[in-house]
């Protein structure tokens, strides 16, 4: 019997039609836009002007806040404008646009590291290092890397999760990038739990990427200090709270932070970016997208600068193919459709998905039957349809009493609604407003 | 027979008597006293419980006015100044004086002037259509067309215009009690002054953009040219972000950058048809100035 979260999820078809492609250096983009809040917290403050020539890893706009990320020049080129393009918020951002200079080889040249195993730098040197290469969380939610590993002297971490959960459907960046640099990845659990000053690293992979667990499994094998888990597939798996649950059976409280039961959690897709800062410091300037669709020619994985517009994947794959409905920015659970193909790939785009008219259109709404379904599916526990209620009504003092703040959105209730009721969107605008009043309390 | 009438009759008599009894002594017991002049002036108040003064309803605002000792910021935007004025002579305390306000949509984006670029497909709210992105349209500023603004107004004083796809005030119906303006999601129904008439003056676009994005967003965007902050003798309007604002205090209704907004974001209300001898005069002018860039 394997592992998983007791409360709540649900289970879905994987589609996971990439999973066998190798993943793909993307030609070098001739215009990259690149925004200045790919990350959760502070945008970032621009240090460059118009005109300005840039070299690939520049910091071309620096942190501003404790909570917020350097965002570096992903190619050498010239700085063209300073201006707003919609992004995958589905709002005009600010933008850093830079044209790639083509006769600047180092744009093409592909640099192969070779594997460095001993760590020169001290656990303070390292979270500096990580801070400035601009890493933040690559799953998805973009928090800062730096914050997770800064400790207070009161608390205490013991174990190092690694989530190679993947839970999404369709989306194969995580897994590929396990399978293609494993011995990178452990090195990297190997430089934060020195970071950390621990001795416990977990990697939690679903089972249905059995090749990754069998690998890691046979690479850790002289390596007590790192777990291989293998984990039943239930969607949402990857959220940081159930992954806790689900590997050390601890519950994170209400309102609490991983670090409240011991824990530090760390994507595969983190892990990889942090030994490439630490070991040969090099920026964040390009992730793993995985670009697919039931339709598409050649679904495929791609390593992308950021800042590439999403264009140039899609052309890359086979192009839009008849009959899609949404192109989706993540997975088709947590994403968000895309208003145009112009929007760049952000640190937190993990995946571009088509996705076919009748797949996604939405069908009528029905009354609520009361029918618990939504509260069974919730993996937080909460209410579901109480909440969207409350959110309807603008009771949000009411909401938040019902915990709303709790919710990670994961889309489990809208998914298993037999009355097709659009219970998440109201929740998150319940939960928007929670904030806001929350904010207005203090 | 006429016993068992007559019993029934006596017994519930008698417990009538009994609970009229106690009612009486509990209404006496538990008497609250309330100061009889917070119902004269609630029935002096619209009775509308529209929550525009910050207070949820009529009562809970005639309340607040008999005890609290300035009431000089108090004040009802439905009844305006006359009741107002009633409060004071039944008080005998100093209240405020506004002048009547009115809301006006500041977006002129119907269906025809601004195509949509993308489908939104769920629930068919503003709050959570603006949550989600920028809008069906280019245009992430303007009216998003749900009706949520619609939907809080308890005077009937708005509709969603089927074929313009934007809401449309009725000036007679609107109190300026504010609802609407708290409900839009975007901020675009701004309180201005009424003015004699109903005459107003206003930029009608919230865009921006720069000027050919919003343009090409909506033909009647403001594109932030600032040719009517130059033509304005007041000084009324001023350019922030690429767009206009016409502040009501300084405009004096002139209607002159009305006349040289290229793009028509300027709207007026309830003037009269302009006389020919200015429409010519304009029109003359314009040539005259064709001719010279022409030349």
């Amino acid at each position: 019997m394997l592992k998983t979260f007791p409360k709540g999820g649900i289970h879905l078809v994987d589609n996971k039609l990439s999973a066998g492609e190798e993943i793909k250096r993307l030609p070098v983009p001739k215009v990259v836009y690149v925004p200045i809040s790919q990350h959760i917290g502070i945008p970032a403050e621009i240090i460059v002007a118009v005109k300005d020539k840039v070299e690939i890893g520049q910091i071309i706009a620096k942190s501003g806040g404790y909570i917020s990320s350097n965002i570096h020049s992903p190619v050498a080129g010239t700085v063209t404008k300073l201006d707003k393009i919609i992004d995958s918020s589905g709002y005009k951002q600010q933008c850093i646009v830079i044209r790639t200079d083509e006769k600047n080889i180092a744009n093409f040249e592909e640099i192969t590291y070779p594997l460095k195993k001993e760590i020169d730098l001290n656990p303070q040197e390292i979270i500096q290092r990580i801070s400035d290469s601009g890493i933040v969380g690559l799953g998805g939610a973009t928090f800062p890397s730096h914050v997770k590993l800064h400790l207070k002297e009161d608390e205490k971490i013991e174990y190092l999760l690694i989530n190679g959960i993947e839970c999404e459907p369709y989306l194969t960046s995580d897994h590929r990038l396990m399978l293609e640099k494993a011995e990178e990845i452990l090195v990297g659990i190997d430089i934060i739990l020195f970071a950390l000053h621990i001795n416990k690293a977990i990697i939690g992979i679903e089972n249905n990427k059995k090749d990754a667990i069998e690998l890691f499994k046979q690479l850790a094998i002289n390596k007590e200090n790192i777990q291989v888990t293998a984990l039943e597939v239930k969607y949402p798996q990857g959220g940081e709270k159930q992954l806790i649950k689900a590997l050390l059976n601890r519950e994170v409280p209400k309102n609490g932070l991983p670090k409240n039961v011991g824990a530090v959690v760390h994507n595969v897709g983190t892990v990889f970016a942090i030994y490439e800062a630490v070991q040969h410091n090099k920026p964040l300037i390009e992730r793993v997208v995985t670009v697919t669709g039931k339709k598409l020619e050649h679904p495929s994985n791609f390593w992308v600068k950021i800042g590439t517009p999403i264009s140039d994947l899609i052309n890359e794959a086979g192009g839009i193919e008849e009959g899609v409905g949404k192109i989706i920015n993540g997975g088709p659970m947590m994403g968000r459709a895309l208003k145009n193909t112009e929007v760049p790939v952000t640190k937190g785009t993990s995946g571009i998905l088509m996705i076919s008219a009748e797949e996604t259109s939405r069908k009528e709404v029905y009354n609520c039957l009361r029918c618990g379904e939504c509260i069974e599916a919730c993996p937080m526990g909460l209410e579901p349809f109480l909440l969207m209620n409350y959110a309807e009504k603008g009771l949000f003092e009411s909401a938040v009493k019902e915990a709303v703040l709790t919710c990670v959105e994961c889309g489990s209730c809208s998914y298993v609604c037999p009355s097709n009721r659009p219970l998440l969107e109201y929740i998150r605008y319940g939960k928007i407003n929670a904030i806001k009043l929350e904010k207005a309390k203090k | 027979m006429t016993t068992a009438v007559l019993n029934s009759v006596l017994l519930l008599a008698s417990l009538g008597l009994i609970a009229a009894v106690v009612l009486y002594a509990v209404s006496k017991k538990f008497y609250v006293y309330e100061n009889p002049l917070i119902a004269e002036v609630e029935d002096l108040l619209p009775g509308a419980n529209c929550a525009g003064c910050g207070l949820p309803g009529c009562k809970a605002f005639a309340e607040k006015l008999v005890n609290t000792e300035d009431i000089a910021d108090l004040f009802c935007p439905v009844g305006g100044n006359e009741v107002m004025k009633l409060v004071s002579e039944k008080l005998g305390k100093v209240v405020a004086e506004k002048e009547p306000t009115i809301a006006v949509l500041r977006c002129q984006g119907s269906c025809d002037v601004r195509p949509k670029t993308s489908e939104f497909q769920g629930p068919k709210s503003c709050a959570i259509s603006a949550m989600i992105y920028g809008g069906e349209t280019d245009c992430q500023y303007g009216c998003l067309g749900y009706g949520d603004c619609v939907e809080v107004c308890k005077f009937d004083a708005m509709y969603v215009d089927k074929v313009l796809g934007i809401p449309v005030i009725i000036s007679e119906k609107c109190t300026s009690c504010g609802a609407c303006v708290s409900a839009c999601p975007k901020g675009i129904i701004e309180m201005r002054p009424k003015n004699k008439r109903d005459l107003k003056i206003y930029v009608g676009c919230l865009n921006e953009d720069k000027g050919g994005i919003a343009k090409k967003a909506c033909a009647l965007a403001c594109i932030g040219c600032s040719k009517c902050e130059e033509i304005c003798p007041k000084g009324a309007v001023t350019m922030h972000n690429n767009l206009a604002y016409i502040d009501p205090v300084f405009c004096t209704l002139c209607r002159k950058c009305v006349d040289i907004c290229p793009t028509h974001s300027i709207v007026e209300t309830n003037f009269p048809p302009k006389k020919e001898k200015v429409a010519e005069k304009t029109e003359a002018k314009l040539t005259l100035e064709k001719s010279k860039i022409d030349a």
